[in-house]
């Protein structure tokens, strides 16, 4: 790093872009766009609002835009996203801004309630547990999609949302996916009939932005396809 | 905005357009390389069931699939829903199929 001090550009109020405020940030070793954050609410302006919580890339509550480009902020390196030693942070894309650097998340998790996303039990306790197949192609689909961190950073990069607002989204679907293959879920009928709605998969164009940019590298586009090709068949047996 | 059924049935028409291209563009070159004028040209298709299958079915496959393609953009874009994009769906549709229809009406039969 060049410069002892980043100009650090925050978008602020309920209409982001309206009121962008620059800040001189004292710029250290290993300082991640998270700690920029903190410094400017801290020793700057205690009026800034922003949300985060465990600061190891485990809770999904930090995410903003960087320059741009939708980001898990404590896990960012700032040296890795600053242009020259400029950066502009602002609320994540495609949700409503609450105040600052704070979005209102309940669309993003309405979604996963419309696309089913919650567990299916179809046994009480008197019955034995399911047996799991851990090699089984079903559980390896599984298992690729559940260490989703409900961050909406997929979310706020799909522009599939950003045109068309009752689209489930990725993170959503994604969920989906996961429980259409898990042994233990018993909601087959119930997760295609959501994901087959105004707002479905079929609405997605496999531009692949929620993949590009999940942090935790899970790949929201193939589990798409994925239920793209479950309803398909499951259509076409009816048809048939 | 794209319910199963539009979805599945833009993927069929697609399935069925792929076959059905790659036929009209060997017939392009072959009618232009060959030097066949116009007259020659509606001398082997007039009256011909297999050219008016042939473009009969590209037509609808055609109509169908793009005017599916179009609602999509038009949503996204434009922000246009309910009602009116259903009418500009099936405007597209109607329309792509009365000009193709007509097309393959003159070549084949008229």
């Amino acid at each position: 790093m060049t410069s002892k001090f980043l100009k650090v550009t925050i978008e602020r109020g309920a209409a982001a872009k309206n009121a962008q405020q620059v800040f001189d940030v004292p710029a250290h070793e290993s300082q991640t766009v998270l700690d920029v954050v903190s410094w400017i609410q801290q020793c700057a302006d205690p009026t800034l609002s922003y949300r985060y919580a465990c600061r190891v890339g485990m809770c999904g509550s930090c995410a903003m835009m960087v320059n741009g480009v939708p980001r898990w902020t404590c896990r960012t390196h700032i040296s890795k996203v600053l242009d020259g030693n400029a950066v502009t942070i602002g609320p994540l894309r495609n949700l409503p801004t609450i105040k600052d650097l704070v979005v209102d998340m309940d669309p993003f998790f309405d979604k996963w309630v419309a696309a089913e996303g919650m567990h299916h039990g179809g046994r009480t306790r008197e019955h034995p547990i399911a047996p799991v197949d851990e090699k089984s192609a079903a559980r390896i689909e599984a298992s690729a999609g559940i260490e989703c961190i409900n961050c909406s950073i997929c979310y706020a990069a799909c522009d599939t949302v950003a045109g068309n607002p009752e689209y489930l989204g990725p993170a959503a679907l994604l969920r989906a996916w996961t429980l259409l293959n898990d042994d233990k879920d018993e909601g087959r009928d119930a997760i295609l009939a959501a994901v087959s709605g105004k707002g479905g998969c079929h609405n997605c164009h496999s531009m692949g932005s929620c993949t590009a940019y999940c942090p935790n590298e899970l790949d929201p586009m193939s589990a798409i396809a994925g239920l793209k090709r479950e309803t398909t068949k499951s259509f076409l047996g009816r048809v048939r | 905005m794209l319910s199963l059924r539009l979805y599945v049935l833009q993927r069929i028409t697609a399935l069925l357009m792929a076959p059905l291209v790659l036929g009209h563009l060997a017939m392009i070159i072959y009618a232009t390389q060959g030097g066949l004028s116009a007259a020659e040209i509606l001398g082997r298709t007039q009256g011909s069931v297999l050219w008016h299958l042939f473009y009969g079915t590209f037509v609808l496959a055609v109509s169908i699939h793009a005017a599916i393609g179009v609602r999509a953009v038009v949503h996204e874009w434009v922000g246009v829903k309910g009602v009116v994009l259903d009418v500009v769906m099936w405007a597209t549709g109607l329309g792509l199929f009365a000009l193709g229809a007509r097309a393959v009406w003159a070549v084949t039969f008229a």
